[in-house]
């Protein structure tokens, strides 16, 4: 593909020089190849205008290629400045459908002029700031203001070639400057991009109102994170049997899988270091559930769950997923209604009318806290957790000879394939779904009825 | 230098227009330096103060255990597979490996019809991968455990950009996938529909790298630009929270500390640096004078107290994040290191390289004195350096574990 870009950006430009002519010579066959018409843009009418989809039909057809490598081939034509869009000349994209472009003159071509002149950019700002009675954009102003500073020893010069070119402008004939306009615009847009430099001022007063805290106490939590992990992290203490990496036994990994009945010691403290790890760690989420069921309180969890399902879901599941969330758990009288705040239901609930990927934020977050400063407390006191204190392992570490780590590297295991436990992971859940769904009780008596 | 314009009515309008960008700029310059004091205001510490009564790390001796060979030209980038062992990687070939590093096994094999794959990702479940390049998009592609189905014909285009795919990653489903690109911009992608969820603008230049935050809210990521900033991002109003621009060069590589609180950043200016997100600072430099070339990558140990970084001279430093100083400095690679990435449980972390191989890589360790904490059964270990002798101990200190003595002495 023409397109090898490398990222030295000294680089940049003799490969942008290579490419470009290959480029140049396709437009230019383009230009005899595509059907251009008179298309009338505002009040004026433009000749030499062609639809979006008859270029990218062309390419397809010209590069035998399919119609998406054809029309990201065209997006760069226009990236570079080859062909500019008519309308909506921000967006650098080539549409395939009939969107209205114009080939760039030649005279505009990224070749001919290698480095697009602050101080073309000037007088181009300049005249039009004459034209337009100083209507220029926010970007253009700033970049106005730079260049006056930078360029003020040749401002006279500026300001003399602007006004020459605005009354060259008046003399020619209507389309003709239209269609100068629309090439030059399209030029400076491409070499002058916008850059929402003027939202500078409000990112800085947002940053300066922003809640910061003292260096002692957020490096201080650094260091006490590094230390409470110190013993878990591989490469600071061993881990226990060995490390799979180092001794080609994979015990580790097996007894620290998703399902395993009795965790090693290891991991249950971890659990104990903050309730993200607790729920990151699925194995740690079930201990917790279990614990929750005694307390008749597992609602909280369920719908944490199902607001991360519904926030991280496919787009087009979400209006039913929030559908069976409101019913579950918000609506009055719902079989595992939450407890929260009246002004969070409100927005909650309102919000669901139209529910979009983060309609159960607030109530999420709300939920969430409430499990992080209390129930994790409580969990971690409860005679649940102690148990599985005390039933959890600590691994015997390996003590392999020489020999026997020959013979490991020989016959390392394969494991379970991620897919084949992804489908047990699936058919679990289900079966959890099923065995904790609220019971239809109306569903249960015409059972039962039917029996009698 | 006095300007004289020609036109009268045109002195006015400059006039005007002069003071309106006038007023914009003091504003600008007097809200930059209010930030500056706000933030000197509450820096009362120096990182390596803090860590003043830490332990030591002392010298790490690095080894490689693998080195997985196939690719036939650079590898660009690497992601491990949560199940702690497979691997997938892309190169400038167009091909897209799936590995089981721990057998060196290759189990899947795609080729795109681009070159220069230069992102790869793989999803959450172990079911699919992601991956682009130069061809501006990002696809994904379901693997199958039938090895002879061909992956192509299952291919779902998701992203699409209007310069390079340069870094993507899947948030914590497989129906999401976040993207970086050298358009300057970085967008949310729903993997079913293709539908863009969100786009981030806000980098003056092409966009090199992003990580996704570890934190509980799980909402921010952080990228890292050719216009030397470090962006933080709001996934759901699109907005960028949090900048910082102290690097010299393009920043290659970001990645959080594992608390979420902080995050690393490596540059072609040849150092790391560490950003605290709380005192909204930079807290860290990690460089040294023998080392001239960039940083392409960089991550953390599992515990954040190591910070490896892979250099375009081809070797790869292992820094003391609390102290700041080097602990280990990796020879093997032949070409520069384009990738790094820690394993999920932290066991091992693995190298990619234009000299068309990766390595995993772990230590040796050797180990003095022990703390048995007879309550919750851990051990607390102190490494050292290899030349020091061990120490020898009795058995009442061990009661049960007289193995455990042996393992630890062993180099490994």
């Amino acid at each position: 593909m023409l397109l090898a870009i490398i990222r030295d950006t000294r680089s940049k430009l003799a490969m942008l020089l290579s490419f470009c002519f290959q480029l140049e010579a396709i437009v230019v066959e383009m230009q005899s190849g595509v059907k251009g018409s008179e298309q009338k843009l505002n009040v004026t009418t433009i000749p030499h205008v062609v639809a979006g989809n008859d270029i990218i039909a062309w390419i397809a057809n010209k590069m035998k290629t399919t119609v998406e490598e054809a029309q990201t081939f065209g997006t760069m034509l226009v990236a570079y400045c080859y062909i500019y869009p008519l309308q909506n000349h921000k967006k650098l994209v080539m549409c395939n459908d009939a969107s209205l472009y114009r080939f760039q003159t030649p005279y505009f071509w990224p070749t001919q002029k290698w480095v697009a002149e602050d101080s073309d950019y000037a007088i181009y700002l300049a005249k039009r700031n004459i034209r337009k009675k100083g209507m220029l954009e926010p970007y253009e102003q700033v970049h106005y203001n730079h260049l006056h500073e930078w360029l003020n020893h040749k401002w006279d010069f500026i300001v003399m070639q602007a006004t020459e070119q605005y009354k060259a402008g008046k003399e020619r004939k209507k389309p003709d400057r239209v269609v100068l306009d629309c090439q030059e615009r399209a030029y400076w847009i491409v070499n002058r991009p916008p850059v929402s430099v003027c939202y500078t001022n409000i990112f800085y007063q947002q940053a300066i109102m922003r809640s910061k805290v003292k260096s002692s106490v957020s490096l201080g939590a650094l260091v006490k994170y590094v230390t409470t992990y110190k013993n878990h992290d591989p490469f600071l203490a061993p881990c226990l049997p060995s490390n799979p990496w180092q001794t080609d036994n994979d015990t580790y990994w097996n007894l620290n899988m998703r399902r395993v009945e009795v965790p090693t010691k290891s991991r249950v403290e971890r659990w104990s270091f903050s309730f993200f790890e607790l729920l990151s760690d699925l194995r740690g989420r079930d201990d917790f559930k279990i614990f929750l069921k005694r307390e008749f309180s597992g609602e909280n969890l369920a719908f944490w769950e199902a607001a991360e399902e519904l926030k991280l879901g496919t787009a087009s599941s979400m209006s039913t997923k929030a559908e069976s969330i409101f019913k579950t758990f918000l609506a009055p009288g719902a079989p595992r209604w939450i407890n929260i705040d009246g002004r969070t239901m409100g927005l909650t609930v309102k919000g669901l009318d139209h529910p979009h990927r983060y309609v159960l934020e607030a109530a999420q977050t709300h939920v969430f806290l409430l499990m992080k400063k209390d129930t994790f407390f409580r969990y971690l006191k409860s005679p649940v957790y102690k148990e599985i204190q005390k039933k959890a392992i600590t691994p015997e570490p390996h003590n392999f000879s020489p020999a026997q780590l020959e013979q490991n590297a020989q016959n390392r295991s394969a494991g379970i394939h991620p897919i084949i436990l992804w489908q047990q992971e699936e058919e679990e859940n289900a079966k959890a779904a099923a065995a904790s769904a609220p019971v239809d009780v109306k569903a249960m008596m015409s059972k039962i009825d039917r029996k009698k | 230098v006095q300007r004289s314009p020609l036109i009268p009515e045109m002195a006015t309008q400059e006039v005007q227009l002069n003071e309106t960008l006038a007023h914009l700029k003091t504003e600008s310059e007097t809200l930059k330096s209010k930030l500056e004091e706000e933030r000197a205001k509450l820096h009362d510490v120096e990182l390596h103060q803090v860590a003043e009564k830490v332990e030591g790390l002392g010298q790490f001796v690095m080894k490689t255990r693998r080195t997985l060979k196939g690719h036939g030209n650079k590898v660009l980038c690497m992601d491990w597979c949560k199940d702690k062992r497979r691997i997938v990687s892309s190169s400038q070939d167009g091909k897209v490996i799936v590995w089981d590093a721990f057998t060196t096994n290759k189990e899947h094999a795609v080729t795109m019809p681009c070159t220069w794959v230069m992102a790869c990702a793989y999803a959450p479940s172990g079911c699919a991968v992601a991956c682009g390049g130069l061809d501006n998009k990002c696809s994904v592609y379901p693997l199958s455990l039938d090895k002879n189905e061909n992956l192509a014909a299952k291919k779902k285009s998701v992203a699409m950009h209007t310069n390079y795919l340069s870094a993507c990653s899947f948030t914590n489903s497989d129906m999401q996938i976040l993207t970086s690109s050298g358009d300057g911009t970085c967008a949310l992608w729903d993997v079913e529909s293709g539908q863009l969820l969100q786009s981030f603008h806000g980098h003056a230049a092409d966009v090199l790298c992003l990580d996704l935050a570890p934190s509980e809210t799980g909402n921010t990521f952080v990228s890292g630009g050719c216009d030397k900033k470090a962006n933080v991002w709001d996934m759901r109003s699109g907005q960028c929270i949090q900048s910082f621009e102290t690097h010299e060069s393009d920043i290659n590589s970001v990645r959080y500390y594992p608390s979420g609180d902080a995050f690393a950043s490596g540059s072609d200016d040849a150092t790391c640096r560490l950003y605290d997100l709380r005192a909204d600072r930079e807290v860290a430099i990690y460089s040294k004078e023998s080392i001239i070339f960039g940083v392409s990558s960089v991550d953390f140990s599992l515990s954040g107290r190591l910070l490896f970084g892979g250099y375009n001279d081809y070797t790869i430093n292992v820094w003391d994040v609390l102290k700041g100083t080097r602990v280990s400095i990796l020879f093997g690679h032949e070409n520069r290191v384009s990738t790094l990435r820690v394993s999920p449980d932290g066991t091992a972390f693995s190298t990619g390289s234009w000299d068309h191989t990766l390595r995993v890589c772990d230590d040796c360790y050797f180990f003095i004195g022990i703390k048995y904490n007879q309550n919750l059964c851990t051990f607390n270990f102190t490494p050292c350096a290899p030349d020091k002798p061990p120490l020898s101990l009795t058995a009442t200190h061990l009661p049960k574990y007289s193995n455990l003595k042996k393992h630890i002495y062993r180099s490994t």
